[in-house]
């Protein structure tokens, strides 16, 4: 379990918004080593999102080094990280992000359409997905029939259907009750423990990050010190 | 792999109403166009049933059309006993001397009067077209004032009847049957006896034309070499497949106008499905987001919205001909500059009509889709993903 997944050193992403000069993220220097669940908190613009993205590869940094499973995103080509994307990373967004017009086992089925699987197969790994999430008896409801948990188990099956090496999950408990966030939170957990996958999750919300098995503070785009939270930082009871 | 046809299907039947108005805009310029081609197609097998391939059609040299052809009776005793020219069995030349004019008819829809053509011609004329039967009452005697009307001008002219009389040349007209001539133009003529005609018109020895036919197919181009090289004759042959097909041209000006029009309304639709998939993009740019991030290439985005596009276009294609399909053996009549009377013919909403009026829609799909897609394809993940 000594294996690093995430390494980047010194990245860096600056932009400009409206003639502003804005750093979104300076010199975070983040190790995740497989099989670890590690929470990245932080308040609004903190740049948590911002680092999540850029380990996604859905954003490139301005400067630094980035490695993910050993790989140097800068380096490869637009089309490469679709590829590796969808190979490698599974990801979970805050408002679930289904298709719409798309059942929920088709919605599932999507990241497996980019692989060599037949029908049958990427519909077997679907259901087994869905039914690994509590959602075995839904396969067919389109999104719009299902509740926000719900919706959001269902971005989990199409985060795991493909077996990633990594899930990152960009505030999945946002949109969701306390009830069902619990449930999202259990959920991430059990994938962690049981199925040893290596989980980064951006959350503001300090009772999720406890599901984590490591907590990375960051603060006006500085990634903090392993152990250091923000001078105002107060742990809510549960 | 691609993204799911299932997404796009749904995506269209999902905004019923902008898709259903989209593909109708389509839909009218696919029917304009079809209609057009199916005038048209409609008046080619018109003159193509009406032509016989072994059938050669003489007329005076520089002469176009039979209604100014100007053959003399002189002439075509020269030309019947060229060799080359069938025989019946009794051994006559199937050779027709003939004459063509037009005269002027009320008709239901047009009470001031039609341009008809009237064809005199002898009993080998009758023989050399097969096509075309007595549906009822009898052939035309030789030497009365009799005439036989094909069905659509039966169909056309009241006073084209059995029994009743038609006023033309010096006098008066017995009509005492009707022609069936299948699809073919004959069903727009009238025939009577050649002599009787040219009597009546004046025009002993200046005739129109003469119809001959060759026994076989091969016998074909050496006769009409041999007419056309023929100095004392003075005559231009070609096969009577030929002068249908000029004929056939007539409908050139209503063709270009009907493409014409076509093209400027399909700039419309092409702007209307353009419109349509740029507001799909819009609306669905988290999904083009949320796809890329799953894996989805750049080429696959575009791929996927310009298909559904197509889908669109398809579904308008296929409506056109929808429209279209009633018009499918309407009769209709078309002035010919060439013979200056009517012909009327049906329209002919063929396949090849109906797969041309789809190709023309999905050209219009292909336009009004490719930026839309380019579009949905260039957004970078970030960016559409918080559009809303």
């Amino acid at each position: 379990m000594t294996e690093t997944v995430i390494q980047t050193r010194d990245l860096t992403k600056e932009f400009i918004r409206d003639e502003f000069h804005v750093v979104a993220l300076k010199d975070a220097n983040l190790e995740v080593r497989k099989g670890e669940f590690v929470a990245l908190m932080g308040p609004s613009g903190s740049g948590k999102s911002t680092l999540l993205h850029l380990i996604a590869a859905m954003d490139r940094p301005t400067d630094g080094e980035i490695l993910v499973l050993g790989e140097n995103l800068r380096s490869l080509s637009d089309r490469a990280i679709a590829r590796w994307r969808n190979e490698h990373i599974g990801f979970v967004f805050q408002s679930f992000n289904l298709i719409p017009v798309l059942t929920a086992i088709e919605n599932v089925e999507l990241p497996l359409k980019l692989t060599a699987l037949k029908k049958k197969e990427r519909m077997e790994h679907a259901a087994t997905a869905l039914k690994l999430v509590g959602l075995g008896d839904r396969l067919g409801h389109l999104p719009r029939q299902l509740s926000g948990g719900q919706e959001q188990r269902v971005a989990i099956a199409r985060a795991i259907v493909t077996d990633p090496d990594l899930i990152l999950a960009d505030e999945p408990t946002g949109n969701l009750d306390a009830q069902s966030a619990q449930e999202i939170l259990t959920l991430l957990g059990r994938l962690n423990k049981e199925f040893g996958k290596t989980i980064l999750l951006v959350t503001h919300d300090p009772h999720a990050a406890r599901f984590a098995s490591r907590i990375r503070h960051l603060e006006k785009g500085e990634l903090l010190p392993e152990g250091q939270v923000p001078a105002d930082y107060t742990v809510a009871p549960m | 792999m691609a993204i799911p046809l299932a997404y796009n299907l749904r995506n269209l039947t999902v905004r019923k109403t902008t898709t259903i108005m989209t593909a109708l805009g389509i839909a009218l310029t696919v029917s304009v166009l079809v209609a057009v081609l199916a005038l048209v197609n409609g008046l080619r097998t018109a003159f193509e049933t009406a032509a016989n391939p072994l059938n050669i059609l003489v007329m005076r040299k520089g002469a176009n059309a039979e209604l100014t052809g100007g053959l003399a009776r002189s002439v075509f005793e020269d030309l019947k006993s060229k060799p080359g020219i069938a025989r019946a069995a009794d051994g006559h030349p199937l050779a027709s001397l003939e004459l063509v004019t037009v005269i002027n008819l009320p008709s239901v829809q047009n009470p001031e009067g039609t341009n008809v053509t009237v064809r005199g011609l002898t009993e080998v004329g009758l023989e050399l077209r097969e096509h075309v039967k007595i549906a009822e009452g009898r052939w035309f005697r030789a030497g009365r004032r009799e005439v036989v009307v094909g069905k659509s001008v039966a169909k056309r002219f009241p006073d084209a009847q059995i029994g009743r009389k038609l006023r033309f040349g010096k006098g008066e007209w017995d009509v005492v049957g009707a022609m069936d001539a299948g699809q073919s133009a004959t069903n727009s003529e009238i025939f009577c006896d050649l002599n009787q005609m040219s009597g009546d018109f004046n025009r002993f020895d200046g005739l129109s034309s003469a119809l001959v036919r060759v026994p076989d197919a091969v016998s074909v181009d050496a006769l009409i070499n041999s007419i056309n090289d023929d100095q004392r004759l003075n005559a231009t042959a070609r096969t009577e497949q030929q002068y249908m097909d000029s004929q056939t041209n007539s409908a050139a000006p209503i063709q270009y106008l009907g493409v014409f029009v076509s093209i400027i309304m399909a700039v419309g639709s092409s702007f209307a499905a353009m419109n349509t998939m740029y507001a799909a993009v819009a609306r669905r740019a988290k999904e083009v987001g949320t796809l890329r991030v799953l894996g989805f290439s750049r080429g696959s985005i575009l791929t996927s919205f310009f298909f559904e596009s197509l889908l669109l276009s398809l579904l308008g294609g296929v409506l056109g001909c929808l429209l279209v399909l009633p018009l499918n053996n309407v009769t209709t009549g078309l002035m010919t500059f060439s013979t200056f009377s009517e012909i009327a013919f049906n329209f002919r909403v063929g396949p090849e009509a109906m797969a041309i009026g789809v190709a023309f829609a999905l050209v219009m799909g292909a336009i009004g889709g490719l930026f839309p897609a380019r579009m949905a394809a260039k957004k970078e993940i970030l960016v559409a993903l918080r559009d809303i």
